[in-house]
């Protein structure tokens, strides 16, 4: 049975203890020439001081048992599986015999790189990977059949690897991974292996069950909120509700001497109290009296921010796409329709809440949490201690959900903070108030569109505008002077449709309000509002959508693709009864065509129940089938909950809604059945999976909604639409 | 002082009589399987068994559980063989995993008292939130270890 190393055991592993086993060999990167340096005191296997190292990546027990190294976050995605079966199918070991651990981004840090970037974002683990661990893979096996060779006195030629064994073909002699990988770790090769090509692989592409499930279905999977260390100390934070604000001043009278309360210590625009339990802690902080200065935010509400959006529509905006001449061709046109679509700021609300435990023991700071950027958060927690990147060890757990959030450590800057003050090692929590009222949201946008059609129904010009918050701008990462950020016009500045003269116009606009990446960015919002759109023209068109979108993507063999066996698997063509609808939606992200059909049921009081959700999947390749579908069901419920729900609402500079009774979920009885197809186009793409699945969803719905009933929406939630008085 | 009984254990805990049962599993005897997601018995990531009931420990005062008999997930098997856990594992159902816990409890309560329950059943009395949307699967493995149970 796979199993993980046991996250616990590794916590307190340093790097450096002697060399019981091999040296380490870097793998081949691309763009370098020679393998990276032998490695002097390698990383030893956590629960095994007798497994030898054979690159970065791999680590070979005696037993035969591999343990691979997963440089990417697991926050539900699958990765800690995919990964190490990219590994697997070059190492040709038994892949009963896989588990994974995490690679340290410590040694990212000082050992040049061999993993890379470790971040996790734009459904890129795979995609960006891939082929750097096949390498990794196929490395340690040509080492372990060269060492197996050298010991038999014969040639490698001659011997071939299959599940853990190197065999002597002629002799059919027989030797374990595990009693080559010292030796194999020695080895230098004159040339580093090719790797497989997809029509070569024997486990990827076919489904594996994850290697995580066994530890999350009995409590013992390890989060970041799990983490507990002898004398450590527990922080609850409050900080200023309107974003921006500063503390000006905090009355501690009513917590001072009750059980458990330690200390309290200032944070940048915010407050900690450190106690004995994080229950004190919690309880304490919502007894400070604090005033704040409210700062720049302070009086702005949501309604303002709707129609600050709406009117920058009509202002100066920087161009991100133009063909043709949209001007004269719409003035031709023989129909002009337009419609103006709103999306609101949502939360992550990823169910764990951020969280981080920091250690600081004179030169050596450790984190544990859940990150989905372990490098960037070494250089944080670094940077916040004031002391060097070289001195931080970031170890990663699971993460209790992630969708961008966990991208921005905002709570490991704090936690560095509390344990200098205390002196201690520290969990700091946040409550579900403070991760809801304080995250970093989807940006509100307000996008319009015109279009004139042609005779034949078909558009012959387009103009797009959209106006949103721009994320590079709130986490002050660039400025973007040109105007155009690529995730504000992702899916329009590209958008597959035929269309003879175009004009993509971006106006960023930010408010106090931070915003970042929420699962599957831009093409969240610009989805909804283009193929609720794309609707709008068919129906104007007197066309039906399917066939519409169809006649539009004429010579894109891969978006037909899915576009037919959407409509084949969804039963576009069957009729729906009244009060039923269903709805179309086809969209490009990360690399990935996802197309989505969706069945609908609108009572006549206005009660919205989505029933079937049929998606087809276009990644190019499939890594392991099992996961991708568990994404695209993820990712549909995670837009689903956005579109029927998801609305963050500022009143006096501040979050409305502080927990799940006023933020809505979809639950149980709001899940529908879904189901999903691959039509792959294979050849040379590598889609991502992670997040392409979302951003089909709300237009579907909003599409079958209309075919309902009757009516159009163009501003999400749903749920502020009455959708009652149907006949 | 105040006593309580967790998966056949009894703790004799120093702690106030308000304290939620969730903080005295997880910070005072350090069973971390139980997880915090709202702490206003919303989110159900922290449900445990209070007499075989299903219940939401952030929102039960300590002083409520004492004299009950309490399982968490790390007691309701031994070995991951309770048929709920077998039928998660069958079906593949946790993805981030945080969750899955209070889902597996919830689920394992429902049984008991629903042996065969239609999807209509689940609809109405499972309300955990899961955001990274597991319900199709979990709806599966639900129906999985009611079989098994029958059996």
């Amino acid at each position: 049975m796979a199993h993980l190393a046991p996250l616990s055991r590794r916590f307190f592993i340093r790097a450096g203890l002697s060399a019981a086993g091999g040296l380490a060999i870097g793998v081949m990167l691309p763009g370098r020439a020679d393998a990276l340096p032998i490695e002097a005191t390698p990383w030893l296997s956590p629960d095994d001081a007798k497994a030898a190292e054979v690159n970065a990546w791999i680590l070979i027990d005696p037993d035969d048992s591999v343990t691979i190294r997963v440089a990417q976050s697991e926050m539900g995605e699958g990765i800690f599986t995919a990964l190490p079966m990219i590994v697997a199918e070059e190492l040709e070991c038994d892949w009963t015999k896989v588990r994974a651990e995490y690679a340290e981004a410590h040694r990212n840090l000082v050992d040049g790189h061999p993993y890379q970037r470790m971040g996790t974002g734009g459904s890129g683990a795979v995609r960006r990977s891939r082929e750097f661990l096949q390498q990794a893979g196929a490395s340690a096996r040509a080492r372990l059949i060269a060492a197996a060779a050298q010991q038999w006195g014969v040639s490698a030629t001659d011997c071939a690897a299959r599940d853990g064994k190197v065999i002597h073909t002629a002799t059919k002699r027989v030797l374990g991974y595990g009693s080559l990988a010292a030796a194999a770790a020695r080895i230098t090769l004159d040339k580093e292996p090719a790797i497989k090509t997809p029509d070569q692989f024997r486990l990827i592409g076919r489904p594996q069950a994850r290697l995580d499930t066994a530890r999350k279905v009995n409590g013992q999977a390890e989060f970041g909120i799990d983490m507990r260390l002898d004398g450590m100390v527990y922080a609850a934070v409050t900080t200023c509700p309107v974003f921006g604000g500063t503390v000006k001043q905090v009355d501690d009278s009513k917590v001072k001497g009750r059980r458990g309360i330690q200390q309290i210590v200032p944070l940048p625009g915010g407050v900690a109290v450190v106690a004995d339990s994080f229950w004190r802690a919690k309880q304490a902080v919502a007894d400070l009296a604090i005033v704040w200065d409210e700062g720049a935010g302070a009086g702005t509400n949501s309604d303002q921010f709707r129609k600050e959006y709406r009117d920058a529509l009509d202002g100066p905006a920087a161009n991100a796409k133009r063909s043709g001449d949209v001007n004269a061709a719409m003035a031709q046109s023989a129909k002009k329709i337009d419609a103006l679509y709103e999306a609101p700021h949502v939360a992550h609300a990823a169910m764990e809440p951020l969280n981080a435990t920091v250690h600081i023991q004179g030169d050596r700071l450790d984190v544990w949490m859940g990150t989905q950027d372990p490098d960037g958060a070494l250089q944080r927690a670094a940077k916040a201690a004031g002391m060097k990147p070289e001195q931080v060890h970031i170890h990663n757990c699971f993460l209790g959900g992630g969708f961008g959030r966990r991208a921005i450590n905002d709570e490991l800057e704090q936690a560095v903070i509390v344990a200098k003050a205390v002196g201690k090692p520290v969990k700091l929590l946040w409550t579900r108030e403070e991760d809801m009222q304080h995250d970093r949201y989807r940006p509100q946008a307000a996008i319009r569109f015109k279009a004139g059609l042609g005779a034949d129904g078909l558009p012959v010009a387009w103009d797009m505008r959209t106006a949103v918050g721009s994320i590079s701008r709130s986490l002050g990462r660039d400025p973007v002077v040109s105007g155009v950020e690529p995730s504000a016009v992702e899916g329009l500045a590209n958008v597959p449709y035929a269309v003879a003269n175009l004009n993509v116009d971006c106006i960023l606009k930010n408010t106090h309000v931070p915003v970042m990446f929420w699962r599957s960015v831009g093409s969240s919002q610009n989805a909804f509002a283009l193929e609720s759109f794309v609707d709008e023209m068919a129906v104007a068109a007197g066309k039906d959508p399917y066939h519409f979108r169809r006649d539009l993507l004429a010579g894109k063999p891969d978006f037909l693709k899915v576009l037919d066996t959407l409509a084949e698997k969804g039963d576009w063509s069957k009729k729906q009864p009244p009060g039923k609808g269903r709805g179309i939606a086809i969209h490009e992200s990360f690399g990935t065509i996802v197309g989505e059909i969706v069945e609908v049921a609108v009572s006549p009081k206005g009660e919205v129940k989505v029933e079937r959700v049929v998606a087809v999947v276009d990644c190019g390749h499939v890594v392991n089938p099992r996961t991708v579908e568990m994404q695209i069901e993820s990712a549909v419920i995670y837009g689903l909950t956005a579109a029927l729900y998801g609305e963050i609402t500022i009143k006096d500079g501040r979050v409305q809604e502080a927990n799940f009774d006023a933020y809505e979920m979809v639950r149980f009885a709001d899940a529908p059945v879904i189901q999903t197809h691959l039509a792959l186009s294979g050849g040379n793409k590598w889609g991502g999976i992670g997040e392409p699945g979302t951003p089909p969803i709300a237009p579907a719905l909003c599409n079958a909604i209309f075919a309902a009933t009757g009516k159009r929406i163009r501003s999400l939630p749903i749920r502020n639409t009455d959708l009652s008085g149907r006949a | 002082m105040i006593e309580i009984s967790v998966n056949g254990q009894v703790h004799r805990l120093d702690v106030e009589d308000d304290m939620p049962l969730l903080w005295v599993l997880r910070d005072e005897l350090g069973m971390t399987g139980t997880k915090y997601g709202c702490g206003i018995g919303q989110c159900g990531a922290c449900t445990v068994h209070v007499d075989g009931d299903a219940q939401r420990s952030c929102s039960l005062p300590v002083s409520a559980a004492v004299g009950t008999k309490i399982v968490t997930i790390e007691g309701l098997s031994p070995d991951s063989g309770h048929a709920v856990q077998k039928a998660w594992i069958a079906e593949d159902v946790p993805q981030c995993g945080y969750c899955q816990s209070g889902q597996i409890m919830a689920a394992a309560a429902f049984l008991a008292a629903n042996p065969k329950p239609t999807d209509a059943d689940i609809d109405a009395n499972l309300s955990n939130i899961c955001r990274c949307g597991t319900y199709p699967r979990m709806r599966k493995a639900i129906h999985r270890a009611a079989a098994l149970i029958v059996r």
